[in-house]
């Protein structure tokens, strides 16, 4: 029986109080927890922010990656061993801009990685720059006179690139996002669980009160299919008066990479040995160049 | 008449088969009893241009091309012009008539002409024209005395796959320009080739079978041999054929390959399946290396085990895309911010390129650090003529310190990663197992993986850290020494120069002129007091080096003080040949 204290950890986060990231760490370990995952068989993957010190105050297998590629080095890691969950956090500069080719590519491959963008729109530990999902117009040290850039909406692109698994959360809603984090660890392939949270010392703009009256859950409205592709990318693309959080598009249909690679069948590769074949067989080898 | 010394050269443009041909030629002299040295010089073009396959033979292993030839097979006039002058006198041309090549050039530098109508045979016979390459290779044979029945073995395996008609006509397209060049021109042509050996069906005993590969094969045969697991590469020339290499038998031989968005994903998805436990490599060239810089540092910084194979090229940016050069030997051993342990191979034969691969997945794992291998272009393509055990595929594999299952089973404290030692390497857990929860960080960390800004942990780590450099310093290989002491030269050199020096070592020796050769393969951590001996009482050293600065004379400088006498260097892209060295040398000595 797994237990959240499970993941209970001595390390104290460095968060400022009132971050966002309590919440999705929060949820996040309720949602192994009731997974009924132990610490052991969880592989938590981050890159460089405040986000991405998640792994440092967790009980759990971790690495802290680089600036961009937590996604790259989740994948070597799920392509290893995918006996083990793995499980990304990483900001919305991480993911979708340092790492954006990554991003594509690991959407485009459907790897078996949980993905938890922390997205507050804006660069925090670097003390307020903008960022790939900032709006046009927001002013930081780095856009003075307003970002020039449209924002991007990461769930119109990785939908685009193939996505099985497009999901929106909040840090002020903890319920909705344990259930959502628990519905994307069960699914089969790469799930993206976009969280809005604010930055309460670099995004004063998009603050809980900013935040709480817009987001609506989709599955609330009447009608919505999140099975429905063309439907999902008109609601990924949805910002303003009203945010659409939980699951805009999913399907089981789609085998994750690791299914299809064929050294894969014989179970996690770390568990295979370095050598397959008889030194007879290994000799064959030469005979291609007799 | 001179016997089984010579060099045929195939040139044409891109796509007109001249590497398929020449590898089939060079298959067929192997097959024969003879030794080979190939090689290939092609720009960055799929059609078009100028390329040309060498392949230089003789009845003993040979280890470098060299820059005369005696027989061309010209596939355009542009191939003629280009290489007339390399011709020995009393060396011909065999090219088709309708090439048009004026005889009187080819006269005028003593050179005969051979004129073969090639697509006649190859329509007349085969019923297609593109079978004139394989007329090519039967007249290469019928004029230099090679048994027509190794040329046939060669067309049986390679055509074999596309049905019986096609291998038929082929072997009747080889007879008949066999018989038309033997019949026309052989008594008049000096070089001649007689096979140690003629193949059974004549009646003659069967060749000792040698392999012809090069050193992007070997080096893939010895990662695949070491247990590697897991590959992942983004397409570089002249890198990436050890990707494609791995690629194409992963199935079979359990591995994942991952062609990966980029470079740097590349290196970084090698990270990740390291740090869980599997062995793992990315291969590129100079450029690719230069975006996996960062994360070659991650590695160093969590203590992940990684291979990263280096094939060089020239630089900087896109340089000369497919020639060579060995110019990123400094780069390599001080690539990435900040400072931490890393091994550094650099391999100058096809067995050592073997060595190479399987020798760095053992320190990777034994330092839990990046090995890096530094290959070159010339290394990669030129093929060789190898005994069949000259690769032992037994080779030795050590994980160093790593914790079993068990190990973790009796664990009684908590789990440590980056504990303390003396030898600076930290026993290994492998993440699974519920006794060694822990994480790694590229922040600075406490040994139990957590980050940490304290002054005296920063200390304490580095220390550990750069401890392993020094205990894997004392592991590393002295130079290999080619010669005697008494030398009157001492030549200094690494990497596939090696090849052209022996060559010219030889040359020198006929002269009278002793000379020997120090070749530094483990190159980082830089086994400085074996250098040292090596260098030793050395009467005049020479720098042997594919680069503008010398950059081996500035590193063996700088660690053992030991400064050369002169430096022989080249940096146009195209390989040392023995003749290069030779005349170079006249200017320094």
């Amino acid at each position: 029986m797994v237990e959240l204290k499970d993941y209970a950890s001595p390390v104290r986060p460095t968060w400022c109080p009132g971050c966002g990231n309590f919440g999705i760490w929060n949820a996040l370990k309720k949602a192994l927890a009731e997974s009924g995952l132990a610490p052991h068989q969880v592989m938590l993957v981050s890159g460089i922010g405040c986000g991405s010190k998640l792994p440092d105050y967790t009980t759990a297998n971790g690495f802290l990656t680089l600036h961009g590629r937590t996604l790259a080095v989740a994948t070597g890691v799920r392509l290893a061993n995918h006996g083990l969950k793995v499980i990304c956090t990483h900001g919305d500069g991480d993911g979708y801009g340092e790492g954006g080719n990554h991003f594509v590519s690991a959407v485009r491959r459907n790897i078996g990685i949980v993905d938890i963008v922390q997205n507050n729109r804006v660069y925090g530990l670097t003390k307020g720059q903008y960022s790939p999902t900032s709006p046009q117009g927001f002013v930081t040290r780095t856009s003075p006179e307003g970002a020039i850039e449209q924002m991007l909406h990461p769930l119109a692109v990785a939908l685009a690139a193939g996505g099985t698994f497009l999901s929106r959360g909040w840090s002020g809603d903890i319920e909705h996002l344990v259930w959502l984090m628990k519905e994307a660890l069960q699914h089969r392939g790469y799930a993206l669980v976009n969280v809005l949270q604010p930055c309460v010392s670099f995004n004063r703009m998009y603050s809980y009160d900013w935040l709480r009256p817009r987001v609506y859950k989709v599955q609330d409205e009447p009608g919505y299919d999140p099975s429905d592709r063309a439907a999902a990318f008109v609601k990924a693309q949805e910002w303003g008066e009203r945010i659409p959080i939980g699951i805009l598009y999913r399907t089981e249909d789609v085998p994750a990479y690791e299914e299809k690679v064929p050294a894969l069948e014989a179970g996690p590769l770390v568990k295979q040995p370095l050598r397959t074949k008889t030194a007879q067989e290994y000799e064959l080898l030469k005979q291609e160049y007799v | 008449m001179n016997i089984n010394d010579m060099t045929f050269k195939f040139a044409g443009e891109a796509g007109q088969g001249v590497e398929s041909t020449g590898q089939g030629f060079t298959k067929a002299l192997v097959r024969a009893g003879l030794h080979i040295f190939g090689l290939q010089d092609y720009h960055s073009r799929i059609r078009g241009g100028h390329n040309f396959y060498q392949i230089r033979v003789a009845d003993h292993d040979i280890y470098s091309h060299d820059q005369r030839v005696h027989v061309l097979l010209p596939l355009t006039q542009v191939a003629v012009h280009e290489h007339l002058c390399e011709i020995v006198p009393g060396g011909g041309v065999i090219y088709d008539p309708a090439l048009s090549i004026d005889e009187s050039t080819l006269t005028a530098q003593s050179v005969q002409a051979f004129p073969v109508p090639l697509e006649q045979i190859a329509v007349d016979e085969g019923g297609n024209k593109l079978m004139a390459n394989t007329a090519a290779t039967g007249a290469a044979a019928g004029l230099t005395g090679l048994d027509l029945e190794s040329v046939s073995g060669v067309i049986r395996d390679n055509f074999g796959k596309k049905g019986g008609p096609i291998v038929d006509s082929n072997l009747k397209v080889a007879t008949a320009a066999y018989e038309f060049t033997r019949n026309k021109y052989a008594s008049s042509f000096p070089f001649q080739l007689q096979g140690r050996y003629s193949v059974p069906p004549l009646g003659g005993k069967q060749a000792p079978p040698r392999m012809v590969i090069s050193g992007n094969d070997a080096l893939a045969m010895g990662a695949l041999m070491a247990g590697v697991k897991f590959v992942a590469g983004y397409p570089m020339t002249p890198g990436s054929p050890i990707l494609e290499w791995l690629s194409v038998r992963s199935k079979e031989y359990g591995i994942v390959t991952k062609h990966a968005e980029d470079e740097i994903a590349a290196i970084n998805m090698i990270i990740g399946a390291g740090q869980m436990g599997v062995r793992a490599l990315t291969t590129t060239s100079g450029g690719g290396f230069s975006l996996m810089v960062e994360a070659l540092g991650l590695a160093g910084m969590t203590e992940v085990p990684i291979v990263v194979v280096n094939v060089q090229r020239p630089g900087p940016a896109t340089g000369h895309a497919t020639r060579h050069e060995q110019a990123d030997l400094l780069f390599m051993i001080y690539a990435a911010q900040g400072e931490f342990p890393r091994v550094i191979l650099a391999p100058g034969s096809i067995e050592q390129c073997f060595e190479a691969a399987y020798r760095a997945f053992n320190l990777a794992e034994k330092y839990q650090c990046p090995a890096l291998i530094l290959s070159d272009a010339f290394l990669a393509h030129s093929p060789r003529a190898l005994e069949m055990d000259a690769l032992d595929l037994n080779v030795p594999i050590e994980r160093g310190a790593l914790l079993s299952d068990e190990d973790l089973d009796r664990l009684s404290g908590p789990y440590l990663r980056h504990a303390v030692t003396e030898s600076g390497i930290s026993p290994r857990a492998l993440p699974g197992h519920p006794k060694a929860v822990y994480p790694i960080s590229s922040d600075e960390h406490e040994p139990d993986g957590h980050i940490c800004e304290d002054a005296a942990t920063r200390i304490e780590q580095m220390d550990k850290r750069m401890r392993k450099l020094e205990t894997a310093r004392a592991e590393m290989r002295a130079p290999l020494v080619y010669g005697s002491p008494e030398a009157e030269l001492t030549f200094l050199t690494w990497g596939s120069t090696l090849g052209p020096l022996r060559s010219a070592v030889d040359v020198l020796s006929e002269q009278g002129t002793a000379a020997r050769i120090v070749q530094i393969m483990d190159i980082w951590p830089l086994p400085v007091d074996k250098v040292t001996a090596a260098l030793q009482g050395a009467k005049k050293l020479i720098a042997v080096e594919q680069n503008y600065s010398g950059q081996l004379a500035t590193l063996v400088r700088a660690y053992t003080g030991i400064k050369v006498d002169a430096l022989i260097r080249r940096y146009d892209g195209r390989p040392m040949s023995p003749e290069y060295i030779l005349n170079q040398l006249k200017g320094v000595r």
